[in-house]
């Protein structure tokens, strides 16, 4: 089977939700023009990413009932898509989250469970954190989501890959830095490798869509890409530019590269759950538990 | 560490980040037009290379504001920019300005005087900014911000500064990629606020070493103890390290007195770029 996969490589107008949503319907009309079958935009693509305490008056309750969701919900009827946006439960806490959209539904929810709060990051100051990191299944088979500091953590990847993802998505606003003589800043080195190696790991595809743009002095980097079971880059966006990527991915993959390299077939999770139980108590018995 | 070779950049890099940082920050402002104080010496120079590629030559007014002391040598350095870009310009001597101020404080030191002189120019660039209807863009670098080597609401006055995550030998490297005039860049830096000035001989070291440790401090989080180690005058470190605390007010907001819900600068949080 293949899919043709798109990415909306934008730069999204902080707090603008209007522009960002014409920005998005425009990006899948063209998607839809090219043949795509799944779209997907980066982390927090409708409301711009640093939000700061624009995050309380731009956060939605996805469903039919929201005016920006009704509008997204009927041009999904015939393409997938991936969104970012802030999410606010009904008790009323707000959420880094995705929608994956499908057939007029919302297929999807993924609350962003790692909340980067270091450095030039404050996500935990406005945030709640996600608390589920599950797989989940659409026409193209079974798929997980993270957004951005969820995939700095290996864990919440090799979960999705246990329950069943055999194409990771990946969204970040990941902000550049790390100027040096390479030919991309450090941080674009980072996630770079990163992608290649859960796609390598996993035998999976990889498929990783990081905004552009600026927000105050922060530049954001692009250069999304997409990755197949070999760890082999398909495709690659422009950095700093906007762009639609589009790229036809053939799942067949997923059966020759595991014929020759079965590392899920022989994943040992029984022998992971028994040392991480391990693990685990022994950290309690010291530190009173995480 | 060869701390030398962790301060060189990739040029076009850095030229591809800090052009487009300029377009989005002007023309999200709503203007398309940007406004320097044009010294002729290498910040504000890159910077009118860096603004001319964002904004085109024709949108960035250069302001030469000469005092009666400034050297000629800068009126031609500006003036060679100029001429290179292509850059619409204008000459305001500042002198007849400070003149009468200076003439009633008699007293004034040198400093205070390059501050007064400073905050002139601050004055006559916003002023042009209105005219012009262009952003005034700032020329500061790294170094001279954590030095606090700056006049505070005079040369650091500015919408948004494209060059304040460069150290001084970075700003070398980056002016030279993109063709600044070499007598620009062989010139000792100087904010020719007196005869004789100069950056180095005020501040009393070179910016190669001052870069480097500011390096290890700052970008690498040693402590001033880890950097002597790495062969710094513990003395030069344990200065260099009094004067970036010292001058921290320069790189911050005035502090708000906190008495309610909710304040200015304390949780009423919003980007700059939300204005508008």
């Amino acid at each position: 089977m293949k899919i043709t996969v798109g990415i909306a490589q934008i730069h999204p107008a902080i707090g603008d939700i209007p522009a960002n949503l014409a920005k998005h319907l425009d990006y899948i009309d063209r998607a839809r023009a090219a043949g795509v079958d799944l779209l997907l935009f980066p982390e927090l693509s409708l409301t711009g990413y640093n939000l700061q305490d624009l995050v309380y008056e731009l956060a939605m309750h996805p469903s039919a009932d929201d005016p920006t969701f009704s509008v997204l919900l009927a041009a999904s009827r015939d393409l997938d898509v991936v969104v970012g946006f802030v999410h606010e439960d009904a008790r009323h806490r707000f959420y880094v989250a995705a929608a994956y959209l499908s057939g007029g539904q919302i297929v999807h929810l993924h609350n962003k469970v790692y909340l980067p709060t270091y450095a030039l990051f404050d996500e935990g100051r406005y945030f709640a954190w996600g608390d589920s990191v599950r797989a989940f299944d659409t026409r193209f088979g079974r798929l997980g989501m993270l957004i951005c500091e969820d995939f700095w953590h290996a864990s919440p990847p090799y979960l999705l890959w246990l329950d069943g993802a055999d194409i990771l998505l990946l969204m970040s606003a990941s902000p550049g830095r790390g100027l040096d003589t390479g030919d991309r800043l450090a941080s674009a080195r980072w996630v770079e490798l990163v992608n290649q190696a859960y796609a390598s790991l996993f035998t999976n595809f990889v498929i990783h869509a990081n905004r552009v743009g600026y927000e105050d002095g922060l530049n954001f980097w692009g250069g999304s890409m997409i990755t197949d079971p070999n760890g082999e880059v398909l495709a690659r966006a422009p950095y700093f530019e906007e762009a639609l990527l589009v790229q036809t991915i053939d799942l067949n993959q997923l059966h020759r590269t595991r014929s020759r390299l079965p590392l899920l077939r022989d994943e040992r999770t029984g022998l992971m759950q028994r040392e991480l139980a391990r693990i685990l108590a022994g950290q309690q018995a010291s530190f009173g538990g995480f | 560490m060869d701390i030398s070779a962790r301060l060189q950049i990739n040029t076009a890099l850095a030229e591809k980040i800090l052009v487009g940082f300029i377009r989005d920050a002007v023309h999200k402002a709503g203007f398309q037009r940007g406004v320097i104080g044009l010294s002729g010496g290498l910040d504000s120079t890159l910077s009118a290379f860096l603004a001319a590629r964002a904004l085109g030559p024709e949108n960035v007014l250069a302001v030469r504001m000469p005092y009666a002391t400034s050297t000629p040598d800068s009126l031609a350095d500006a003036q060679a920019v100029i001429d290179a870009l292509g850059l619409p310009a204008l000459t305001i001597p500042i002198t007849p300005m400070v003149e009468p101020y200076f003439a009633a404080q008699p007293e004034m030191s040198a400093m205070r005087r390059g501050n007064v002189m400073a905050r002139m120019r601050m004055i006559v660039l916003y002023d042009q900014s209105a005219a012009f209807g262009g952003l005034v863009i700032g020329t500061s670098n790294k170094t001279e911000a954590l030095l606090g080597y700056t006049t505070i609401y005079g040369d650091s006055a500015a919408a948004f500064q494209p060059l304040g995550d460069l150290y001084k030998t970075q700003v070398r490297q980056l002016a030279a990629a993109l063709g600044v005039p070499p007598a620009i860049l062989a010139k000792p830096p100087s904010a020719d606020l007196w005869a004789g000035q100069t950056d180095e001989g005020e501040i009393g070291y070179t910016y190669t070493e001052l870069d480097k440790l500011l390096y290890l401090l700052v970008d690498a989080r040693y402590t001033p103890e880890e950097a002597a180690a790495e062969g710094f005058d513990p003395r030069m470190v344990t200065d260099v390290w009094r004067r970036v605390r010292a001058n921290h007010y320069k790189r911050t907001m005035p502090a708000v007195a906190k008495l309610s819900q909710r304040t200015v600068g304390h949780d009423f949080l919003y980007l700059r770029d939300w204005s508008g």
